[in-house]
């Protein structure tokens, strides 16, 4: 039986100076359907979405919504319409206050603003038995700053619901979630779709869009580029079609490795969460090889990341730079050893945002006499720097006097890695260099890290994306609970079993809780 | 020591602690909702001022003293919309235009102030409202003298304490402008206008602080002098970061500053011979600033203020 159109997107088409972000897209929901929306970053899913909410106004075409039994325009620009319309949306970066409860964000607007008192409980009661038939819990009473990820995740559908969303659309729901929370998401959203829920969601993870969604469409630059049902789609032909092209996995040609660049001998660091801790921790990176460490997130990995960058020293042990000790342990020193270094937030930790691309480009090495002349700046060799180093990189944007913040996640990663580049490192540190990255983002991100190897680098790639770390890596790691341990094997599951602790040799035996207390990542 | 403890028994100086928070309170409060809503509005100082010159000249022009206290009101109201519409929509920041406001307001009332009365060596005077004497209540011993021979003025701050407190705790409405000062983007997300409730926070604010000026000119004293409110408005600023943004701890704090300053005359006039009266005159601000120093390393400031926000950008 044929479902009845909920919604249709007919012509949508928004421009962003020259850049056409929209180009006449159409799309339809019907009830009770989960349509998913595939694209590289950048392709206009957001702004397709953005649009359907009214928070942006379209330069062309209109939003359909079934209200009474036919299909009405809504008026453009008005999010307060799109929710009278029974349309909810969550947002990627999450549309909360922080300093209010979680029942005071959903009813936020929900009530009239006017009145001198408020009449919560038959309100409180109506959130609870949402929370009950939807199986999403929160904590009503706490304060949105105070929560995870997750649960911040679940108030922001229940305050789509609670305003009697019928169309829910969801922007990369599980970029921010552990799997675990992930799957708990699906499994309540499956409820909600069998009672009549519609859903739009927004990912480039491949394997969830094919476990969840019933149809699919797949964004490239602005316009529609297909459509198919889930059923008969696979991972080879989407990914394709995001691409405009089919891509294949980097090749690794076999290790060559040389002399040690970089050793942690029983190093130890104390710290008041889990996360902060590394315990007795020992390795030996080579030059030429590329280490992977893979692990359930909140492990120790960014303990381990920030010793490597210089930004802790350890209580115990010692770090080892072409077999000489470091005394001294700061970012400063770690530069000068030539160690580059990929952070994990590319966005807080990795660019100031305020400053230019060309500014950017240098910020590591500032005392170089390239850059500076007795204290001056030298501006024309900088852009110059930088002009080489964008087209080396490819990295795109409004040019490279402009704010690093204004470019976008794979281009900003890109700018990172002109600047490691640049340094010649010996060693690199790539925390999650993927993370929130489209294919082709990631596919150079990945050859360039392979292409440092070549040249004798020795590459530490911490990941949480298995399927990243087999390709890349010669060695395999797996950190659990503070400590690291070689996994000796590349099969899939046993790796899996190690990142919740269960290991098959007598030294850490019986972490299993920790992996899941770890799970839950905060922000 | 013995004088230095009585000081705290007479009630007399309860009675000017309170008093000399009066305009205070009215400050914190004002600069409290605006901050809470996002925006910082250093135009305090001058709306200070508009609110003693505008309350006291339309009293002197004929209006009753509550009439005066409307007028004193909307002026700063109207200068408040002036400072919004710049910070709001426009989203200039809010440092400079504050301080344009402040610079701005006290040329006007000055401008407005010699316009009107140009050939006047010394302010006319006006009669300003009195304490109000409640028969019964009154008579209490200390604690009558102190809250029931206050003018009505201090009655109002009081009763905007509550006020302010009960809208920003259990009202809709303040559960909007808390989530305005927190992220702006929660609340365009729910449907609700950012910048209507930016600009009404701000204007009801600007109203509050120019109350403050108008007990100046209308209360404490019965006329209208340059260089009166004389820093009242900044240090309504700095109380708001003591008070970490509620306004019960705004009451506390601007009553602790009355009770520094009214601790600080009697201490001139006892020990005067000893030390400098200069030392006396700096105790107050010198004990807010450490006061300051302590609570503020603590502050939980509105994540969004200063901050400006755009329709349709997120």
């Amino acid at each position: 039986m044929e479902k009845k159109i909920i919604l249709k997107l007919s012509g949508l088409t928004r421009r962003f100076g020259p850049v056409l972000a929209a180009d006449h897209i159409d799309l339809e929901l019907r009830e009770g359907e989960v349509l998913a929306l595939l694209g590289e970053n950048g392709a206009g899913k957001t702004t397709l979405m953005n649009m359907l909410f009214g928070e942006y106004i379209p330069d062309e075409g209109e939003v359909l919504v079934r209200i009474d039994g036919e299909l009405r325009p809504l008026p453009p620009g008005q999010p307060q319409a799109a929710i009278e319309a029974g349309i909810g949306m969550v947002h990627q970066h999450f549309a909360l206050a922080e300093n209010l409860t979680a029942l005071d964000n959903i009813l936020l607007g929900a009530e009239p603003l006017m009145s001198l008192r408020r009449n919560l409980a038959p309100m409180r009661a109506r959130v609870e038995r949402l929370m009950a038939a939807s199986g999403l819990k929160a904590p009503l009473d706490e304060r949105v700053g105070a929560m995870s990820v997750g649960e911040r995740q679940r108030v922001e559908i229940l305050k789509a619901l609670y305003r009697d969303a019928r169309v829910l659309v969801l922007d990369e729901p599980t970029a921010v979630l552990t799997p675990q929370e992930a799957e708990s998401l699906f499994q309540s959203l499956r409820a909600m779709v069998a009672e009549g829920l519609s859903v739009i969601f927004i990912s480039h993870k491949l394997h969830e869009v094919l476990a969840f969604s019933d149809r699919i469409a797949v964004l490239r630059h602005g316009r529609k580029v297909g459509e198919m049902a889930t059923a008969d789609a696979d991972r080879a032909r989407i990914a394709a079609m995001m691409m405009g092209e089919e891509i294949a996995p980097p090749e690794r040609p076999p290790a060559r490795p040389g002399a040690e660049v970089l050793a942690l001998e029983g190093i130890t660091l104390h710290g008041a969460r889990a996360r902060d801790r590394l315990e007795d921790v020992s390795l030996s990176l080579r030059g030429g090889e590329i280490i992977g460490i893979a692990g359930v997130s909140g492990n120790g990995q960014s303990a381990l990341a920030a010793l490597i960058s210089g930004l802790r020293a350890p209580e115990r042990g010692e770090i080892r730079l072409e077999g000489r000790a470091l005394r001294r342990i700061s970012p400063r020193e770690m530069i000068r050893a030539r160690v580059g270094r990929i952070p994990e937030d590319r966005h807080r930790d990795g660019v100031v945002g305020a400053m230019s691309v060309a500014e950017n480009l240098v910020i590591e090495r500032l005392d170089d006499p390239h850059v500076q002349r007795l204290g001056f700046l030298r501006t024309r060799a900088i852009r110059e720097n930088a002009e080489r180093l964008c087209r080396a990189f490819d990295v795109r944007g409004p040019g490279v006097e402009a704010p690093a913040r204004l470019l976008s996640g794979g281009n900003i990663q890109k700018l990172i890695l002109a600047r490691v580049f640049d340094l010649s490192p010996r060693v690199i540190l790539a925390n999650q260099p993927t993370r929130g990255l489209d294919f082709g983002a990631a596919g150079e991100v990945g050859r360039r890290l392979l292409e440092a190897r070549e040249r004798g680098a020795g590459v530490i790639l911490i990941s949480e994306d298995l399927d990243e770390i087999l390709a890349l890596s010669d060695r395999i790691f797996v950190m659990h609970a503070g400590r690291l341990h070689e996994a000796r094997t590349r099969d899939r599951a046993r790796i899996g079993l190690m990142m919740a602790g269960h290991f098959e040799d007598e030294t850490a035996w019986g972490g299993g809780l920790t992996a899941q207390t770890a799970g839950e990542a905060r922000p | 020591m013995m004088e230095f403890l009585d000081i705290f028994l007479n009630e007399s100086f309860w009675t000017a602690s309170l008093r000399i928070a009066t305009p205070l309170i009215f400050g914190v409060l004002g600069a409290l909702l605006c901050e809470r809503a996002g925006v910082l509005n250093l135009g305090i100082e001058g709306i200070f001022v508009v609110g003693a010159m505008a309350g006291w000249m339309a009293v002197w022009m004929g209006a009753s003293l509550w009439g005066g206290v409307l007028v004193a009101a909307l002026a700063g109201a109207a200068f408040g919309l002036l400072h919004a519409l710049l910070t709001v929509p426009l989203g200039l920041s809010q440092h400079v235009s504050g301080l344009g406001i402040t610079l701005l307001a006290t040329s006007a009332a000055s401008f407005i102030y010699r316009t009107a009365l140009p050939d006047v060596k010394s302010p006319p005077r006006i009669t300003p409202f009195q304490p109000l004497d409640i028969p019964v209540l009154s008579d209490i011993p200390f604690l009558g003298p102190v809250l029931f021979q206050q003018t009505p003025l201090t009655w109002l701050a009081l009763l905007m304490v509550a006020l302010v407190w009960w809208v920003l705790a259990r009202t809709p409405l303040g559960v909007a402008i808390r989530a305005v000062g927190d992220n702006p983007d929660a609340v365009a997300a729910q449907g609700l206008s950012v910048y209507a409730l930016r600009i009404g926070a701000v204007m009801a604010g600007s109203a509050l602080m120019a109350l403050g000026g108008a007990f100046l000119t209308m209360s404490a004293f019965d006329a209208f002098f340059f260089g009166m409110v004389n820093g009242r408005g900044w240090i309504s600023i700095a109380l708001v970061i003591f008070a970490s943004w509620q306004p019960g701890k705004a009451l506390l704090g601007a009553l602790l500053f009355g009770m520094f300053e009214a601790l600080q005359v009697r201490l001139q006039t006892q020990a005067g011979a000893l030390v400098p009266s200069q030392i006396f005159l700096m105790a107050p601000y010198v004990l807010s600033i450490l006061a300051l120093v302590f609570v503020a390393r603590r502050a939980d400031y509105p994540r969004a203020l200063l901050k400006p926000w755009f329709k349709g950008q997120r």
